[in-house]
């Protein structure tokens, strides 16, 4: 206990300013209505995330089996290339970077809402059997309904929705619990992957072959139609998170200490955990399911901001940064092999998990 | 399971009802199939420090959480400024009573600062995020609990005592006339227990706020309430100032505990002390001999 218990009379004259001295970041006004919290760490990392995605795409437009300069990437993107940087830029490139991008922040931005809902940072959709689920219905589309791939990502959603309402229906008596949330999730994992390997082994080769690398999560030859669909879906839904943000944010004090403080808990869960299932659910569309990125860069993004609270821009802008670096890597590490980027960040991630299992261990048992 | 009709909720208009701002009626309140407490009536007088006790599982903070519309109960109402508590949107209730719960866990690595501002939800919008109002309010919830010193420290590194009073500090900043604390000692030691009820009194009685708190310790509760609600089984028991209600017979009655109520020799307030086994071996064996109450049962509490 230390001298600041007790024995101080209460200061005479409340307003001392305290509040405003130490508390991170400052306030922005415009006017009399507008007031909004401003944190100086945050826009710092989000303002060098951005610019790390720029150097990224940038690399990523100009090297390759190709390699075009700077210039020659402006002059075409501008509409001045030669047929060849065209179709190598803009139809190959470019769409392939942009879906990565779109993707990661989806995958970034569902896993930092699942993790604050949860409360726990093992609870993204990796480990809530989304992925899962997906994968499933991704392989009765493939393998027992002889779809194609298309049709598969249209399957791939619909197993990961059905699972998703499964689980917060399981784990949703007496109210949602974080936890239990997560082990429930681990036990459909663990039955739907028994029920995915089935599947494999049952499909005759080139079939389990080619749905394998539907399952590991790829960007390889994604185009337009691929991200036009996540765009547009982070478009709509990004703002809808935002605007619960400050809710979200309180959803960590307990359920009751946020209701406490008029905060509608129940309809904000529900609300913000359908939007993050439709953006993990529209990353999937268009590149799988790719491992572990929406379980790490709420992670990375809060130990980068040090922020406490939603920080939903910061993990998708990480989310984005980290899917294309794989991506970039899982194209150019083993040329001119093409690895699926879902085993680059399967392995990371995996890591990853490893290390975040043990400190919750370890805490568990401190 | 009827609920209350919709004519009675209208017409009830805090002037014509001109009872006290808080306030229960015939509240039947149960968790799925288990039933706490049956067509209770409670008043929250204004102005007063109201302490509820009772025994593990009467139904102490089961009633707590339906005044503070945690939860909607099967049959009767809350009542709050005359209206349904359960039928005024939720940031209004939260700009009239407060509630600090048991259960409030510090995200990790938050400063006091941080964490008391969280308090001013109520009163902020989506543009209206911080405003002088704002700081004032939390200034003055930080001087009042005497954890201003403490403001950029992170909340996880801070000892028992001085974490509850920056947790009842969140409370105050959210500037409400009503006041409720769920087992605010629960976890304390003595000294910080008395440091965290003198702070109870004090914003009481220098801010008339109206303060409801549950809490175990009998003595604590007849020391500073100044209303008493004495639960048994999930039904009042007794209701009113403690040197009226407490008798050797009522915690007789209530929590099967022999025992002689003296003056406390500091306040005249009751002090009830428990009989001792050793003196009276043959007589009292029954009620003597039976477990003592385990203190700390929380979600048994429910």
């Amino acid at each position: 206990m230390s001298a600041a218990t007790g024995l101080r009379t209460p200061a005479t004259s409340p307003s001392t300013g305290v509040a405003s001295r130490a508390r991170r970041g400052g306030t922005w006004r415009a006017g009399r209505g507008v007031s909004l919290r401003v944190e100086g760490r945050t826009l710092g990392v989000c303002a060098g995330l951005v610019l790390a995605l720029v150097a990224v795409v940038l690399v990523s437009l100009t090297t390759g089996d190709y390699p075009l300069g700077v210039g020659d990437v402006a002059r075409t993107l501008a509409g001045h290339g030669t047929r060849a940087q065209e179709f190598i830029v803009v139809g190959l490139r470019l769409p392939r970077v942009v879906t990565g991008l779109l993707v990661g922040a989806a995958l970034g931005i569902a896993g930092a809402v699942f993790q604050l809902v949860t409360r726990n940072p093992l609870g993204s959709p990796d480990v809530i059997g989304f992925t899962t689920g997906a994968v499933t219905g991704a392989l009765v589309v493939l393998l027992v309904l002889g779809g194609t791939s298309s049709e598969a990502a249209l399957g791939a959603v619909a197993g990961g929705f059905a699972n998703a309402v499964l689980v917060y229906g399981l784990s949703s008596r007496g109210g949602v619990n974080g936890y239990r949330l997560i082990l429930v999730g681990i036990g459909m994992t663990a039955a739907l992957g028994a029920v995915n390997g089935y599947l494999l082994s049952r499909a005759d080769l080139p079939a389990a072959q080619s749905a394998q690398v539907w399952i590991t999560g790829s960007l390889n030859g994604r185009g337009w139609d691929q991200a036009l669909p996540v765009g547009l879906g982070l478009a709509v839904l990004l703002p809808v998170l935002l605007a619960h943000g400050r809710s979200l944010t309180l959803l960590d004090l307990g359920d009751d200490a946020a209701r406490a403080l008029g905060v509608g808990v129940d309809r904000t869960r529900l609300t913000v955990l359908a939007a993050a299932v439709a953006l993990t659910a529209l990353a999937a569309l268009a590149a799988g399911p790719v491992a572990f990125v929406a379980l790490a860069a709420p992670q990375v993004a809060r130990r980068l901001t040090g922020a406490v609270g939603s920080g939903l821009v910061a993990a998708g802008l990480t989310g984005a940064l980290l899917l294309v670096v794989s991506d970039l890597a899982a194209q150019r590490l083993f040329a001119p092999v093409q690895l699926p980027v879902g085993v680059l960040t399967g392995a990371v991630g995996g890591l990853y998990l490893a290390y975040l299992l043990a400190g919750q261990w370890r805490r568990g048992r401190g | 399971m009827s609920p209350v009709p919709k004519p009675s909720r209208r017409s009830a208009d805090p002037v014509a009802a001109g009872g006290n701002r808080l306030r229960g009626e015939g509240l039947t309140l149960a968790y799925d199939d288990r039933t706490i407490t049956r067509g209770l009536d409670v008043e929250v007088p204004d102005g007063s420090f109201t302490v509820v006790v009772g025994p593990n599982a009467c139904g102490k903070s089961t009633l707590l959480r339906a005044l503070a519309r945690m939860l909607k109960p099967r049959e009767g109402r809350v009542l709050l400024d005359g209206r349904a508590i359960h039928s005024l949107p939720s940031k209004e209730v939260a700009r009239r009573l407060g509630l600090l719960p048991q259960t409030a866990t510090a995200p990790d690595g938050i400063t006091v600062a941080d964490l008391v501002a969280r308090g001013r939800f109520p009163h902020q919008g989506l543009l209206r995020q911080w405003t002088p109002d704002d700081e004032r309010a939390v200034d003055a919830a930080l001087a009042s609990t005497r954890v201003g010193d403490l403001a950029e420290r992170s909340v996880d590194e801070l000892s028992g005592g001085q974490r509850q009073r920056v947790w009842i500090a969140m409370a105050l900043a959210q500037e409400t006339p009503i006041l409720l604390l769920d087992e605010p000692t629960t976890f304390l030691d003595i000294a910080h227990q008395i440091e965290v009820l003198d702070l109870c009194a004090q914003l009481h009685e220098e801010q008339g706020r109206t303060l409801v708190a549950v809490l175990h310790d009998l003595n604590h509760a007849c020391r500073y309430a100044t209303n008493l609600v004495v639960l048994k089984d999930g039904a009042i028991a007794a209701q009113g100032e403690p040197s009226r209600v407490v008798t050797a017979e009522l915690v007789e009655h209530v929590f099967g505990l022999p025992c002689v109520v003296i003056d406390d020799p500091e306040t005249g307030t009751p002090l009830v002390v428990p009989r001792a086994r050793r003196r009276a071996p043959g007589a009292l064996t029954g009620a003597a001999a039976a477990p003592p109450a385990d203190r700390r049962g929380p979600r048994d509490a429910r």
